[in-house]
Order: C-alpha cells, then sequence, then structure tokens
C-alpha cells in the first residue's frame, strides 16, 4: 500500500500540477476535499521537490567525497586545497535566500487566502470541550457530526468550555485552536461530497485521542433536506420525551441538574409547581408561564441564591419546544400533577 | 617557546590523571575540577537518557495497536509527558554543553579550569537537585501535562504539575551558571594568542549556546513561577475564567523554548565542525562563516517564537512576521553544511565511529532542516501543526542532529575522558544500527503526519496502524544499537587499549594533554595555534596516534 | 578557599585560585560574571514586565482603577529608603577599596536597615490589601469602591466573576459568550443596576489581574531584597574578619552591583504599579 503510494507520488502526481485532476490521496496527503487544499498541496509538493533536489545533490556529493577522498593508508596527507573562498561563500548562502524567500511568499499568499472567509459564508457555531465537539447551526439545532454544504462557504466560529482545543481537518487542510474565553475562526469550501475526519489536534488530557468526529460533506440540496429534517427535534418523540430532549440539545442541562442539586442555575427536580422567591423580594408558583418567562427573558426574575448569568433564548427555542420542556419538568416534579407517567423518571432519580 | 614530547610518550594509563588523583565519594561529588563534574554530569545526564529512552520504548509499544496495548490513556498521557520533559530538560540541554563541554572547554582554551568552579559546581548540584524534583513528580502520580505545560490544561489538571515546573525552574538556574560561566570564560582566559578568531568552532558554537542560555532561561524561570502561582494561589494570569489569557503563557513558552533548540542543536554543530575536519585531516572550509553563523543562529533564535502558534490566533500579521523570520534562520544552517560538505572535498577522510556518527548527522540533520521548511511556510504549516510531522521533524533535528553529534562527540573525546579506545568495529556498527533505525522509526512518522495523524495520540483511526507498527519497530532496532554502545563503552573502561594522546590527529589543544589529562590539565603550556591546521603532526603507528612535529617556527 | 595553590610562586596572593593567572584576571571574571548574572535577572523581571505590558495594553480600565488602592506616601518612602541603601551600599563598596574596617561595617549595616524597613513598610502595605481582600484571582473578595469612589460603595459582583474558576465556563454553549478576556472594557455584572457611579466610577470586571500582577512583581522583588540581605549579612561577617580591603574587595563590590539592581527594580515597578493614570 505504500510502496504503490509512493509510485503514484514519484510518477504522475507531480508538484506544480495545478489542482490535479483528482482529490484522490496521494503517498503524502490525504484526499483533498476543500477548495484551499489544492494550493496548500501545491505548495507542499513544491516544498518537497526543491527539498528532494537538494537533499540528493547533497547526500551525493558527501557520498561521492566519501569514496573518493577517503584514506588509504594511515599517515596519508591530502593535498592542499583552499580553506575559504569568498564567491562561493555568497553564492551558497545567496540561492538557498531566493529559495526560501519564494516558499515564504507561496506560503504567505496561500495563507492569506484561508484565513479570508468570504461574507457570506454559512456560519456554524463550534464549541469544543472535554472530550466532544458540538456543532449548532444557525437555526439552534446541535449535532456532534459536523454536516456542511459541498461547495458553498462555511465558517465555524469556535470557542471552547474549558481547556485549549484545537480543530483539524486533514482533508480541508485547515486547522484552528478553540482557546476559551475567545472566539476563533475557521472557514472552508468543501468540494467533495464524503466523509472525512476531524480531530482534536491539541492535547486536552485524557480522551484527547477520543475527541474525533466527522465531516459528513454533503450536496446542498442534501444539506438542506438533512437540516430540515433534524432540526425539528420533536419528530416522533412525546412531548415528556421531547423537553428531555431540549433539555440535553440546547444546554438546559449544564447549568440545571435533575438529581436535586444546585448547579450554576437551580435544579429542574421538583421546580414545577414549587414555590419560587427571587432576589427583588417578589414570589410566584413555577406555572407554565413562569417556565416561559424565565427561557425567554431569564433576567428578569432571578431566584434568591443565584447570579444573573443565564442568556436569553429567545429566537433560538421555538413554542413548541417550550411545550415539551413544560412537560418535561412536570415528570420531574412532584408538586405537578401527575397525570402523565414519569417518562423520564429515570433521569431523575438522585 | 619550546616544546615538549609529552604527547610523543603518553603517560600509561596508571600514572596519575584527574580520574585517579584522589578517591572516594566526596573527592568527587565536591569536586572543583572542571573534568569530574563533566564526567558526573554525563553519567547523570546518561541515566536520564536510559529513563527517557524506556519511556519511549513504552510509548511506541503502546502504539503498536489502535488502541489500549499496554496502558490505560491516562498512564500514556503521562508516560509522554515525562519522556519530553526528560529528555528535554534533563539530558539534551545540558547534554553537550554541561557533560561534554564542561570537559573539553578548558582544555580547548589551554586553561587549568572554568573561570568560576564552585558555580561550576553550583551548576552541576542545582542540575540534581532539580532532576531529583522532576522525579519527584513520577512519585506522585506522574504529570499529565505534556512538556510544554500548556495553561489552562496545565493549571487544571490534577496531577503533579507543580513539583515538575518547580524542578523545571531549578534545572534553569542549573543551565544558566553554566552558559554564565562559558562565557566569562571564554573572554577572560583565553590564552595569550588565541583571538577569538583562533578559537576552535567548538567554542563558538558553545559561546552561542552560552549566550542564548543566559537569556532565554530566565524567561523559562518565570514562566514556570507564574504557572506555580496560578495554580497554587489562582492568580488568573493564564485562566480564562479569571480574565485571563492562555495564548500569553504559549508567548513566554515559546519565548525560551524555541531559543532552547537552538540550546541544543549549537553544540552539536560545533562537534560537527571539529569531527569533520580533523578525520577529513583538511583544515574546516569557511571558518569564518561558520562561527559567524552560530552567532546569526543565535540572535536569529530569539525572533521566531511564535512560529509554534500559527494555529493560536495570533494575528495574520504576526504570522506573517514570524513566518519570515523563521525562514532567515534556515539560512546560517544551511550554510554550515555547505561548508562541512566542502571540508570533506580533497581531504583524507577517515571512517572511524565519531566520523561515521558526524556523516549521518549530515544526512539526518538534512531531512531534519529542509522539512522545517514545510513548517515555517504557513499553508503547510496550518495543516501539518501538531501532526506527526511535527513530531518527526523535531527527532530529526533534537535526535538525528543533537543525539548523533552528541553520540559523534563522546566517541570523539571519549579516549580522552577516559583514557581508553573503545571497541571500533562494534562502534560503527552500532553507529549504522543506531542512524536505520531511527530512520525506519521517524520517517514513517513523516508520512503519517502529513496524512493527518494528530500528535499525543493515545488511540488512532485504523489506517495509521501500518505506520506506526513500522515506526515502532524502528525503536526497537534503534533500541538495540543503544544497548550496543553503552556495552562496548563500558567494556572499554576496563579493557579497552590505552589510549594514546591524540589518537584522531586533532589540532586543537585538548589533544596536547594526556590522555586522560592531570589533574590540571596540562604538564606544560599547551602551544597555541591554528585548531584546523594539521601540517605539524605525524602518525606514529607504534602508539596508533599522531604526535607534534618540532615546530619549525615560534607561533607566538 | 580550598582549592590547592600548585603551580604558583610563594607570593601568590591567597585569594587567587589556582587556574587565574592574576588577581586582575580573577577579579575581572567575577565581575563580568555578576553583569551576566544581573543581564539574567533583568530578564526574570522583564518576563514580567511583559505581562504587565500585555495585560495593561489590554485592559487600561482595570489598572487605572486598581491602581487607586494603592498607597503612594507608603510607596514613596520605600523608594526613598531603597535609594538611600543605594547610596550606603556604594559608600561600604568604597570604604573596602579604602581599606576603612569600621566604616565598611557601619555602611553594610545601614544598608541591612534600610533592607529591614523596606520589607517593613512593604508588609504593612500587604496587611492592608489583605484585611480588604485586595488580593489575586479566586482570593479577590474586595466589596469597596476605589477610595476616590468612596461615596457610593459600588457592589461589584466578584462571585460571578469567581464562580466559573471551579468548571470553565458554565453558560449555556449555545449561548455562551466567552466569559473572560473581553479585550473591551466591561463593567461587571450587574454593577451598574446597584449603582456605585463615583468619579472612578463603576469597578471593572477583572479588578483581580492587577492585584495578582502587583503581588507576583512586588513578592519577587521582595524576594530578592531578602536573598540581598541574606548576602550583606555575608558580608558583614567576611568584614567583621576583616578579610576586605584594598587588595581584595570583590565580594563587597558584586553584592553591590546585585543591591543597586534590586533597587533599580524597585524604581520602575513604583512607577508602573503606583503612578499610573
Amino acid at each position: 500500500m505504500i510502496l504503490s503510494g509512493l509510485v503514484n507520488t514519484l510518477s504522475v502526481r507531480g508538484a506544480g500540477v495545478p489542482f490535479l485532476a483528482t482529490g484522490d490521496g496521494t503517498f503524502w496527503l490525504p484526499v483533498r476535499a476543500s477548495e484551499a487544499a489544492g494550493a496548500v498541496d501545491n505548495l507542499f509538493y513544491f516544498i518537497f521537490w526543491i527539498s528532494l533536489f537538494f537533499f540528493t545533490l547533497l547526500m551525493a556529493l558527501l557520498a561521492i567525497f566519501a569514496v573518493r577522498y577517503r584514506r588509504r593508508r594511515e599517515g596519508e596527507e591530502p593535498e592542499p586545497s583552499p580553506s575559504h573562498n569568498l564567491a562561493v561563500e555568497v553564492v551558497w548562502t545567496a540561492i538557498p535566500v531566493l529559495l526560501v524567500a519564494a516558499i515564504f511568499w507561496f506560503g504567505f499568499q496561500a495563507y492569506v487566502d484561508m484565513s479570508s472567509p468570504p461574507l457570506d459564508s454559512y456560519q456554524i457555531q463550534v464549541t469544543g470541550q472535554k472530550w466532544k465537539w458540538t456543532f449548532t447551526y444557525p437555526n439552534g439545532y446541535v449535532d456532534e457530526l459536523l454536516h456542511v454544504p459541498a461547495d458553498r462557504p462555511v465558517q465555524l466560529v469556535m470557542t471552547s468550555q474549558d481547556v485549549i482545543h484545537s480543530l483539524s481537518i486533514p482533508a480541508f487542510r485547515i486547522k484552528r485552536d478553540l482557546v476559551p474565553g475567545r472566539y476563533s475562526k475557521a472557514w472552508f469550501t468543501a468540494v467533495r461530497p464524503g466523509d472525512y475526519d476531524l480531530y482534536c489536534a491539541e492535547y486536552c488530557g485524557t480522551q484527547h485521542s477520543s475527541m474525533i468526529s466527522t465531516v459528513k460533506v454533503l450536496a446542498p440540496e442534501a444539506f438542506d433536506a438533512w437540516l430540515r429534517e433534524h432540526s425539528d427535534i420533536l419528530s416522533g418523540l412525546t412531548p415528556a420525551e421531547g423537553g428531555e430532549r431540549v433539555y440535553n440539545v440546547l444546554g438546559c442541562k449544564q447549568c440545571h441538574s435533575l438529581d436535586g442539586a444546585a448547579g450554576v442555575g437551580p435544579t429542574f427536580r421538583n421546580l414545577f409547581g414549587s414555590e419560587r422567591s427571587f432576589k427583588d423580594g417578589g414570589r410566584a408558583t413555577a406555572d407554565e408561564n413562569y417556565v416561559s418567562s424565565s427561557v425567554l427573558d431569564p433576567q428578569s426574575r432571578v431566584v434568591q441564591g443565584f447570579e444573573p448569568v443565564m442568556p436569553t433564548f429567545k429566537g433560538r427555542i421555538k413554542d413548541q419546544e417550550i411545550t415539551a420542556l413544560i412537560a418535561f419538568l412536570k415528570t420531574l416534579s412532584v408538586h405537578a400533577p401527575q397525570d402523565a407517567a414519569p417518562a423520564a423518571a429515570g433521569a431523575g432519580t438522585p | 617557546m619550546s616544546t615538549h614530547d609529552a604527547t610523543a610518550a603518553p603517560p600509561a594509563v596508571g600514572s596519575e590523571n584527574y580520574l585517579n588523583c584522589s578517591h572516594g565519594f566526596r573527592s568527587w561529588f565536591f569536586t572543583l575540577d572542571h573534568k569530574r563534574i563533566g564526567v558526573m554530569y554525563l553519567a547523570s545526564i546518561l541515566s536520564f537518557f536510559l529513563l527517557g529512552g524506556i519511556l519511549a520504548l513504552l510509548i511506541r509499544t503502546e502504539l503498536l495497536t489502535p488502541t489500549r496495548t499496554l496502558m490505560s490513556a491516562d498512564d500514556y498521557n503521562k508516560v509522554f509527558t515525562l519522556h519530553g520533559a526528560i529528555m528535554i530538560f534533563l539530558f539534551i540541554i545540558p547534554g553537550i554543553p554541561a557533560a561534554l563541554g564542561n570537559f573539553v572547554l578548558p582544555l580547548m582554551l589551554g586553561a587549568k579550569d572554568v573561570a568560576l568552579p564552585r558555580l561550576n559546581l553550583a551548576s552541576y548540584h542545582l542540575y540534581l537537585i532539580g532532576a531529583l524534583i522532576a522525579v519527584l513528580s513520577i512519585v506522585q502520580g506522574g504529570v499529565d501535562a505534556g512538556w510544554t505545560f500548556y495553561a489552562p490544561y496545565s493549571t487544571t489538571t490534577n496531577t503533579a504539575v507543580v513539583t515538575l515546573t518547580f524542578g523545571v525552574f531549578v534545572l534553569g538556574f542549573s543551565s544558566v551558571f553554566t552558559g554564565l560561566n562559558f562565557i566569562v570564560t571564554m573572554h577572560k582566559m583565553r590564552p595569550a594568542g588565541m583571538g577569538w578568531f583562533d578559537m576552535p568552532l567548538m567554542l563558538w558554537a558553545l559561546y552561542a549556546t552560552s549566550i542564548i542560555q543566559v537569556l532565554a532561561t530566565p524567561i523559562l524561570g518565570i514562566t514556570m513561577v507564574l504557572l506555580i502561582v496560578e495554580r497554587v494561589m489562582g492568580i488568573g494570569i493564564f485562566d480564562p475564567a479569571l480574565g485571563g489569557d492562555p495564548v500569553l503563557y504559549q508567548h513566554f513558552f515559546w519565548f525560551y523554548s524555541h531559543p532552547a533548540v537552538y540550546i541544543m542543536i549549537l553544540p552539536a554543530m560545533g562537534i560537527i565542525s571539529e569531527v569533520v575536519s580533523v578525520f577529513s585531516r583538511k583544515h574546516i572550509f569557511g571558518y569564518r562563516a561558520i562561527a559567524y553563523s552560530s552567532i546569526a543562529i543565535a540572535a536569529f533564535s530569539f525572533l521566531v517564537w511564535g512560529h509554534h502558534m500559527f494555529t493560536s490566533g495570533q494575528s495574520e500579521l504576526m504570522n506573517m512576521i514570524f513566518s519570515a523570520l523563521t525562514f532567515s534562520v534556515s539560512i546560517p544552517s544551511a550554510v554550515k553544511m555547505f561548508n562541512w560538505l566542502s571540508t570533506m572535498y580533497k581531504g583524507s577522510i577517515r571512517f572511524d565511529t565519531p566520523m561515521i556518527y558526524a556523516l549521518s548527522f549530515m544526512f539526518l540533520f538534512g531531512i531534519g532542516g529542509l522539512t522545517g521548511l514545510f513548517l515555517g511556510s504557513l499553508a503547510t504549516d496550518i495543516h501539518l501543526h501538531d501532526t506527526y510531522f511535527v513530531v518527526a521533524h523535531f527527532h530529526y533535528v533534537m535526535f538525528g542532529g543533537t543525539v548523533i553529534a552528541f553520540l559523534a562527540g563522546l566517541h570523539y573525546w571519549w579516549p580522552k575522558m577516559f583514557g581508553r579506545m573503545y571497541d571500533e568495529k562494534w562502534g560503527r556498527i552500532s553507529a549504522i544500527i543506531i542512524s536505520v533505525g531511527f530512520n525506519i522509526t521517524f520517517f514513517t512518522q513523516f508520512v503519517m503526519g502529513s496524512q493527518g495523524m494528530p500528535r499525543r495520540y493515545y488511540a488512532y483511526v485504523d489506517k495509521f496502524e501500518p505506520y506506526h507498527v513500522i515506526s515502532s519497530f524502528g525503536s526497537y532496532l534503534m533500541a538495540a544499537g543503544f544497548f550496543m554502545t553503552a556495552w562496548y563503552l563500558v567494556k572499554s573502561l576496563y579493557r579497552g587499549r590505552p589510549a594514546p594522546a591524540n589518537p584522531w590527529g586533532g589540532a586543537a589543544m585538548e589533544w596536547q594533554a594526556a590522555s586522560p589529562p592531570v589533574l590540571h590539565n596540562f604538564t606544560e603550556e599547551p602551544v597555541v595555534g591554528d585548531p584546523y591546521d594539521y601540517s605539524n603532526q605525524d602518525y606514529d603507528p607504534a602508539i596508533g596516534g599522531y604526535v607534534l612535529r618540532k615546530p619549525e617556527v615560534s607561533d607566538r | 578557599m580550598s582549592t590547592p595553590h600548585e603551580g604558583r610562586g610563594e607570593h601568590a596572593d591567597p585569594h587567587l585560585q589556582h587556574h587565574f593567572q592574576s588577581m586582575a584576571q580573577q577579579y575581572d571574571s567575577g565581575k563580568f560574571g555578576m553583569w551576566l548574572f544581573l543581564v539574567t535577572e533583568v530578564l526574570l523581571f522583564g518576563g514580567l514586565f511583559c505581562a504587565y505590558a500585555v495585560y495593561r495594553a489590554n485592559h487600561p480600565e482595570i489598572f487605572a482603577y486598581a491602581h487607586q488602592f494603592l498607597d503612594k506616601t507608603l510607596g514613596g518612602l520605600n523608594t526613598l529608603v531603597l535609594i538611600v541603601s543605594s547610596l550606603t551600599m556604594a559608600m561600604a563598596v568604597r570604604c573596602a577599596q579604602l581599606g576603612q574596617q569600621r566604616r565598611l561595617k557601619q555602611m553594610l549595616a545601614a544598608t541591612l536597615l534600610c533592607a529591614c524597613v523596606f520589607l517593613a513598610v512593604k508588609g504593612v502595605e500587604y496587611e492592608h490589601k489583605w484585611k480588604h481582600g485586595l488580593l489575586w484571582g479566586t482570593r479577590y473578595t474586595s466589596q469597596e469602591a476605589a477610595p476616590a469612589a468612596a461615596a457610593a460603595p459600588a457592589t461589584e459582583a466578584p462571585a460571578a466573576i469567581a464562580a466559573p474558576a471551579d468548571g470553565g465556563t458554565t453558560l449555556p454553549h449555545a449561548a455562551a459568550g466567552p466569559a473572560g478576556l473581553a479585550a473591551e472594557p466591561q463593567t461587571g455584572h450587574g454593577a451598574g443596576a446597584h449603582g456605585g457611579h463615583g468619579p472612578a466610577g463603576p469597578a471593572p470586571r477583572n479588578v483581580h489581574l492587577f492585584f495578582g500582577i502587583y503581588f507576583v512583581m512586588t513578592g519577587l522583588h521582595g524576594i530578592h531584597v531578602l536573598a540581598g540581605m541574606i548576602a550583606i549579612v555575608w558580608l558583614l561577617r567576611r568584614s567583621a574578619a576583616g578579610e576586605f580591603g584594598p587588595e581584595y574587595f570583590a565580594p563587597v563590590d558584586f553584592v553591590g552591583l546585585y543591591w543597586h539592581l534590586v533597587d533599580l527594580i524597585w524604581i520602575f515597578l513604583f512607577p508602573l504599579l503606583y503612578l499610573i493614570h
């Protein structure tokens, strides 16, 4: 397998061939699935052939000198030869200077192209955390695989929840660190529908090597259809099941526990129907309206003992999703009328 | 100046020398003699090389299969962290300067010792203390932060980061003291008649190295202090949750750690300059070009740290500047390579073990240097960053470069250090085995890296398995070569043929001392001359070494 | 000196080590080594000055606000004390060169005294910070406004800032604005709602960063002062034995150089931390 790859590299898939006819992988480089990859690969092979040429030249000279000028008997002294030559020194300094200047320039140009996304890019939010990827689409749908449309610039807006991660998609030749407390960006235009590996490239702990996901490049129509189908996160579920899904997918679970322990926000266990007292002194019963307004306007009534840190979900949650969430909350609460069987009781058991 | 024939009739190994002039633990542990300190350093760094090497074999064995082979993911993370930290801080950085450099630097200057012998001893004691603290971190359960200790991972993981970083902090002082001492020694203790441009190139290399040690290591010190303070007191400087900036840590860290790779490679280049010239029996070609390029590398080394952070989110402008500066550092290295090659031209080349290693160095360092071009170039680096391509690149430079040159130097000066010749045949065989094993191990890593295999992965995607298997078997071959080396070197200490003062025909002053040298190095004032002029020595088959001819003209 | 002196003339100075040709060479080597050591010290602090510059450039509001908590009078007093100590140290070196044994001891003692005063004043300052919770990172608990804004106590919400420290950013990921590291000035959560608009305005976020830098810089400087005091005590003991004189004064000279550097670093720290706007 490796040998055949080597043969391929040496015979047909040479350097400097702009946009090789196929994007298949070579001995050195993986499948090429983004627009920018072509420029990167050309540069890679440009450097590769220059390096190979000079390396072969130097090693050939080394071998020739080693054989030609080997000491045949001890005590043999070499014939005198000069020990410096300014002209030669200047030449062999100048040639590498010119070559590396060219390599630098090509590398810089390709890099600038790679770091300037078109304004109409399709934006996907990426969150890294130990040890999983989360991709949030513009309509709020969240997935652990990265689905992208082909032939359309896609921009990833990324941040990390804990330590530094790095999103690496070898087939696209891109890589960008996710730094907690900042947003970083990467973009690409995928050109080949198919599945590609997505790695975390910055060491992040125990399961670093499991922080792998897949990029699924879909034809544009297929992508739209996929997104439409999957965005409806409630389809085929009972309201309570759907609410649990909302709870997991939209991120409630990161602050609101199900087991009665207070996190950043109050627990959801036995919340529905209970009496709430607020920082500003007010009190209310946690009914449907209370839950709805807490989701849409969380800062208006902050529960005693908690900080006003919850962001609004207005525009990112649909009405039927709130309804489903309420149904889910009811299953968790002893204060709620238990007309529905506690479908998610398992999750709520301490 | 009159000369003498001490070199013609080397004292037998039994006669008094620095090794046998006094006995007992204290006579070594509290010695001020640079040679003994060098030997103690040598024994220490070789012990840590063994430890780091065993860890490397554990890593390679674990990676034989795509999932668990030997150990858990957490153990693997600790093993690669310790492999990196031990190899970098306890082996390579002190490797050539503190062990070999300490031994040969005063000898090459014709001096009795380094300028500040007590500081030299303090440096060794600090090294031991730092090493013990670092080893203590293993006892405490190990560290899993990677040898780079990137925040915020290093500030949040619950392993013994503080212990290991404090060890590194102490080791930093040791390194500073060595560098400072060497600079002072070269400034103040050059003998009359030896100008800067009459020094052997090894000394130029050590000088450039020392400058980096003195100027860069304090930044490592303060970085480690900040990291410790961050962990112990929660100061928040690198903690994004407290408004700190984790990328600032990377800037601090690489401001030291990039120059540090030149602390490792510059003295290696110095050794190659000596060995290539001596074994080609020809004056080094382009002396000044090599000397200046050492200084140029030292100067540029401070300006390129940002190339470790091309994907970190620093601005495009900074990436461009760092990329351009990175390429500038490649030029002096290339110049050295051409000069070594030209030195061989029309020489009379002898293939003793040091020269085999020197040739192997040129091959491996050539690959290491050229693959640096892929990483210095922005567009390709984005793809290759944090992959096995980087792992392979720095092993080609650090191992194929520094360690191979260290072995060249070790074999070159071994007769001088211990007064015994090792078995030349086994020396050559294991030099070749190590080089072949090395290439098998690391060349495959270039390929899997450019195919996208990320570094520091405990488990990996199945398609990388063949590469990993080949790489692991290469590492076993390399290990076999090292055990052979250890075996014949140790054997030579007991069974080796007594070494003549100048077995290779070196013209630098250390070869005018006896092998091994007496306590104060020279029995008579050494003759200062061109360190690459071989015209005034003759081969004496009776002793298997070279002797100085009576000088026709005075060289003062 | 435990080093043997063989191979030397009988007239060699007892302080001359075996590997040097002359006292001049030995002195030059030592002095050059000392200067190099000072270079490493400058670079050690240089790292901290860099951190200071980065944070001040990114969060000028924190520095403008927080420096008001530092006591300029005490800082100024300490500056004066250190400058005086530099003078006495310089005079000590001169006394050693001239062989004035009594004055040498007096001057060293005076320097030591100044160092003690410096540390005592520093201790008073630290104690004040400690009492008011003007500390670093997670330990920052101050509920006070800057003295200039003392009229209205701004209840800045340190708990909200510190909360994510144990679990990283805890906001729902779909909404997570990165928690920290805003490049622009931001006010603390709810600071506006609670009033507290004095002349200095409400406390900016992450004021603790300033105190973190303050404590690391002055702390590391304090450790250097302590090390200098140990060196001076060592000099005092040796000068009590009358070891120094016109022939041999290198240790006094070298410690003097170190002491001046420690002073010099303070001369930079004082305006950077106390006198900024």
